[in-house]
């Protein structure tokens, strides 16, 4: 096998050989050589086959743009990544990777089939194609594309790998370690500002420091060796941090920044240093630096996507760079003069290089000396095909005409192992544009280049438009020094010496022989969509740029349109007769390349992915055999099996103690906020629908909370602990809400009421004890306290003590039974349950969990917001008139109350529902209908709570329902999947509608 | 994510805070002499402007106070920042 390793250079070390495996077989490359650039060297171009045609494609660029030779990194274990690009992957021992998309192989692929039929799918295919009839669509099209669909295959196992975010701040951020990135870094950090200098590769320097070449000098030294002078220098400055390895990957408002570091992805296994494969830095600069560069354009001709077709700085940097050379019969075809720096470097090798120049004629510098070496150039012309399946193997080529609209004179076939495009170059202005920042079109090279600033930042060198070497060094020092305020910096002399750029022919589309239907001209490599297809979109009269890129896919794929957007914009311009300044650009999106989701979670997983939180008796829950439900960040004890009970049978056990004889439930989760100050009952008058200003101390009553719009938004009883002095608890889930409505309101409307609040549910653990034998079990805990109903009636309060310790204990039932609940301070909770267990262990105490206690209050006829409720429900559709003060002159939506829609009598309103047949337990969220033959079925509402209660002995359920109010005894259906449920709508309250057992 | 300058605490990253809508909308001090239209005009109309808003804040994750923030809805620049019950500083 011939070796394509030529030459020896700084970077790659050949004396470190480095053994990696691509599809099975072993090759060898050295120390500093990507992925890329050692298939390179053993001869490899074929990597991979493209995504809807198949076609077979080899590496076509150096970098992150790379759109072909995406890999599957260790392929067919359960650990494999896919889509990593074979340009960025570091080699290291033992890396094994293989080509995707394909099967069996890269060079048999099945799939190529596409490629003949290609034809019959153009743009939109799938659109037009899978439309009918509809019954092929769930057996026949969808598993179809679903095999057909995506890249790569994913990793089967949970990501064993850490990954990190870190927060940073400084003073300003270097974005990009190419010379115009190192010049503004070396400035910021000399000036004294604290800077970040970050680059993707391994190491600094960008395209300049493998530039070696004699028209291209800096302060007399060639322009390679100049800049590794600076970078050395860089390195010792004191407030600068080098950032290798590292990716911008958004720029999000306030120089906001977010930044992937890869630390071990270019290591083998035995020597990764760290445990932490990628860290994500979370940046906040004052001043931001945009150095991050342009990236060549390819060329739009007939089959311009054959492997051994690379972009011209990239042939330029796998020979100066890693040493190797991507053929034997080179050719470049160029519109612009960077190219035929890539001539010079194949021509001083001694390696065969012809030039294609789309440009009539040009006398620039660079061009003077290729033409005194004796290098062919054929001017005005253009490349019209090329041939050669697995790799080109020769090429086409043709004059153009005057106006480069067509193709004239005879065609030449010359053999060509390897075409070194370049269309001219693309600023990257993605990070300028996410950071807000708008676009201007420069018509002299077509491109978009950054405008109006929001926030402080600047882009400098090429991506700021400047593509010669000279201006690259003198705008940026301009340019950095009045960002920073300087007077004078270091480079004001700098004395640069390089060949100019003196004419340009861009043409977006190469004219042919050949009509265009009939080739095969690609602008997006990845997602296969070609001039053909833009046209076609055009054509069916898509007009705007996003409806365009999204019908034919360009730009879409992982690449993200880095080497076709252009393409694309320049044809729709040209076809649709508009300027590209007018046509503007598709927006780019963050991340600049793509992240790893480990990277983007960070530590956040397992059990860290969010808080949990436990009340104080959560261990002795775990020891009694508690089945958790989570609610919100709680975690609550939902019923407690014994032996081989399930969940029903549990509940059932559970709900009939409860109400025989004694039950106990963990309520600290219920949301708890202190309210002080002096006109706290004027303040709860305003926020609860009832009245407050007659409750007397020691005594609690049950609050709704509405929104201003009239809809239930919270509830819970609130004690009057003093004559300034309130106990509130809300939901569970709504604790936090409501506090921070409370605030809002006393803050911005009422500032002038004198209430305090404070969120104490923390503090405090709740046990509720109910059932008839709850008052016994009371009296065995608390001696002291009379517990007799005159003295300690329903909805009153007393302080009291246990063990020494202060607690609360109010006489209030969600239940509807007789009931106590118990606060004390949050680390004695655990003890106190103890200890109320014990004193109930001669009454069966039995613990409970929130089904049962939902089952209970059900039964009872009790809401529970957010199940019951959706936030369309007033009190009136509850049925809860009762609680809306007729007196008050005001409170948080009152008026809207009687609004024309919250008074309509057909409003969905709450009501009970009971099965014809008293074992049939509804579905909660089923729908609920009066009549099923008239289509559309009209729907009337649905079960919002189904149980079966052993102590009634039937099936129960609340449901919203269409003017229910009116309907109590009437038949109803509930229609399931395979059969009609009949009901018949009650009263909401099952059981002990006189209160008889509360007051027990 | 932007930085918010909060009047109490000074700057502090976005996500300490809670955007609260439309600045300036005081709750009619006399609902019940309202009309249906008058009402819905508090109740449920905002202009959501596309440019220079004045919108309200809580430092939810901080001292908890509300405040008003100008803010300009297309870039997230801040023009000013101010009390509750003060004066907008600009137009």
């Amino acid at each position: 096998m011939p070796n394509y390793r030529v030459k020896k250079t700084d970077y790659v070390d050949q004396t470190n050989r480095i053994s990696f495996k691509f599809d099975g077989k072993t090759y060898f490359g050295f120390k500093g050589d990507t992925l890329a650039s050692a298939l390179l060297s053993n001869g490899i171009h074929l990597v991979g086959r493209s995504f809807k045609y198949h076609r077979p494609r080899g590496i076509m660029t150096c970098g992150s743009e790379e759109p072909n030779a995406i890999c599957q990194i260790n392929p067919g274990t359960d650990l494999t990544e896919p889509n990593v690009r074979a340009t960025e992957i570091e080699l290291y021992e033992g890396l094994e990777a293989s080509s995707q998309n394909c099967w069996p192989n890269v060079n048999f692929d099945i799939g190529g089939i596409n490629n003949f039929i290609s034809p019959f799918i153009p743009a939109g295919f799938y659109y037009k194609t899978f439309m009918w009839p509809k019954s092929f669509w769930k057996n026949i099209y969808e598993p179809l594309i679903r095999k057909s669909a995506g890249l790569g295959r994913s990793p089967s196992l949970p990501d064993p790998d850490l990954y990190d975010h870190k927060h940073i701040h400084c003073d300003v951020l270097v974005i990009g370690g190419g010379i115009s990135g190192i010049i503004a870094a070396k400035i910021a950090a000399k000036s004294g500002s604290n800077t970040i200098l970050i680059d993707d590769k391994n190491t600094l320097g960008g395209s300049t420091i493998f530039q070696n070449n004699e028209n291209f000098k800096i302060n007399d030294e060639i322009s390679k060796d100049w800049l590794f002078k600076e970078i050395e220098e860089l390195k010792k400055l004191k407030n600068l941090t080098i950032k290798t390895r590292t990716s911008v990957a958004a720029y999000h408002s306030y120089n906001y920044l977010l930044a992937k570091e890869n630390l071990t992805d270019h290591l083998s296994k035995n020597n990764k240093t760290s445990n932490i494969r990628q860290r994500l830095w979370k940046i906040r600069s004052n001043k931001v630096i945009i150095a991050s560069g342009a990236i060549e354009r390819p060329l739009v001709f007939n089959n311009n996507d054959r492997p051994g077709i690379i972009l011209a700085s990239s042939v330029n940097k796998y020979l100066n760079f890693y040493g190797v050379i991507c053929g034997e019969n080179n050719f470049v075809f160029t519109n612009n003069d960077s190219a035929y720096e890539t001539a010079l470097s194949l021509f001083e090798k001694g390696i065969q290089i012809k030039i294609i120049d789309i440009r009539k004629k040009t006398n620039s510098k660079i061009v003077k000396r290729v033409e005194k070496l004796g290098i062919d150039i054929y001017w005005n012309s253009t490349v019209t095909n090329t041939f050669g399946y697995r790799k080109l193997n020769s090429i086409e080529i043709m004059n153009l005409s005057e106006d480069g609209s067509n193709v004239i004179g005879k065609k030449t076939k010359v053999k060509c192992d390897c075409l070194a495009v370049s269309g001219g170059w693309t600023p990257m202005v993605h990070m300028h544009t996410q950071s807000g920042g708008k676009l201007n079109f420069r018509e002299s090279d077509q491109v978009f280049l950054p405008k109006e600033l929001v926030f402080e930042h600047i882009s400098v060198g090429s991506c700021n438009g400047d593509f010669e070497l000279d201006d690259i060094i003198k705008n940026t020092n301009v340019k950095v020094k009045s960002l920073l305020n300087l007077k004078e910096t270091e480079f004001e002399k700098t004395y640069v010496n390089c060949t100019k750029e003196l004419d340009k022919r861009n043409i977006w589309l190469l004219p042919n022989k050949i009509a265009l239907g009939k080739t095969k001209s690609f602008i997006d490599f990845q997602n296969d969509s070609t001039a053909k297809d833009i046209k076609l979109a055009l054509r069916e009269g898509f007009r705007s740029i996003e409806h365009v890129k999204r019908y034919t896919t360009t730009g879409m794929a992982t690449d993200q349109g880095k080497l076709s957007n252009m393409h694309a914009l320049g044809i729709i311009a040209e076809t649709a007769g508009v300027k590209m300044g007018t046509l503007g650009t598709t927006t780019f999106r963050p991340p600049f390349t793509p992240l790893t989701f480990g990277a983007i979670v960070g530590r956040n997983v397992g059990q860290f992915f969010d808080i949990t939180r436990r009340t104080s008796i959560h261990e002795w829950h775990i020891k009694n055999n508690a089945k958790f439900e989570n609610v919100g960040q709680w975690k609550r004890p939902w019923y407690y099996p014994k032996e081989n009970e399930n969940m029903h049978q549990a509940v059932q056990r559970e709900s009939k103690a409860a109400r025989d004889s004694a039950g106990i439930l963990d309520a600290s989760t219920l949301g708890k906020i202190d309210i002080q100050g002096s006109d706290a009952s004027e303040f709860l008058n305003r926020v609860y629908t009832n009245a407050w200003s007659k409750l007397a101390i020691g005594k609690c009553r049950y609050g709704l909370m509405l929104n201003e719009d009239g809809m239930v938004y919270d509830d819970g009883v609130t004690t009057r602990l003093g004559e300034n002095h309130f106990l509130m608890t809300t939901t569970t889930g709504g604790a936090a809400n409501v506090l921070s409505k409370l605030e809002d309101y006393l803050q911005t409307e009422w500032p002038e009421l004198d209430v305090f609040l404070t969120s104490v549910t923390d503090q405090y653990s709740t046990a509720s004890i109910c059932g008839p034998n709850s008052k016994e079990i009371l009296m065995k805990l608390f001696p002291s306290v009379n517990f007799n109903d005159d003295d300690f009636p329903h909805m009153s309060f007393k302080n009291s003590i246990i063990n020494n310790i202060n607690c609360r204990i109010m006489r209030i039932s969600f239940t509807g039974e007789l009931s106590y609940e118990i606060n004390i301070e949050a680390k004695y909770g655990k003890s106190l349950w103890e200890k109320c267990i014990d004193a109930g262990k001669d009454f069966n105490i039995t613990p409970y969990g929130t089904e049962t206690m939902h089952l209970l209050r059900a039964e009872k006829g009790f809401i529970i917001v957010g199940q019951d409720t959706d936030g369309t429900m007033t009190p009136i559709d509850l049925q809860m008139d009762w609680i809306v003060s007729k007196k008050k002159y005001d409170f948080i939506g009152k008026r809207s109350l009687y609004r024309s829609d919250t008074i309509r009598e057909d409003r969905k309103q709450l009501v009970g529902l009971l099965t014809e047949d008293p074992k049939e337990i509804l579905e909660e969220g089923a729908q609920i209908v009066s009549d099923i033959s008239k289509k559309p079925v009209e729907m009337l509402g649905h079960v919002t709570s189904s149980y079966f209660s052993p102590n009634l002995n039937k099936s129960i359920a609340l449901a919203v329902v269409r003017n229910g109010k009116k309907m109590k005894g009437q038949k109803l259906i509930v229609p399931m999947e395979n059969k009609n449920i009949n009901v018949i709508v009650s009263d909401s309250i099952f059981l002990d509608k006189e209160n008889k057992r509360l007051n027990a | 994510m932007f930085i918010i300058n909060c009047p109490y605490c000074g700057e502090r990253d976005q996500s300490e805070f809670t955007a609260g809508g439309e600045a300036h909308i005081e709750r009619p001090k006399q609902p019940t002499e309202l009309s249906d239209d008058e009402w819905a005009e508090f109740l449920f109309m905002r202009k959501n402007i596309k440019g220079v808003q004045f919108e309200r804040w809580n430092h939810a994750h901080g001292c908890r106070k509300w405040f008003n923030v100008v803010r300009d809805t297309t870039n997230d620049k801040i023009h000013a920042v101010y009390k509750m019950g003060e004066k907008p500083p600009i137009d």
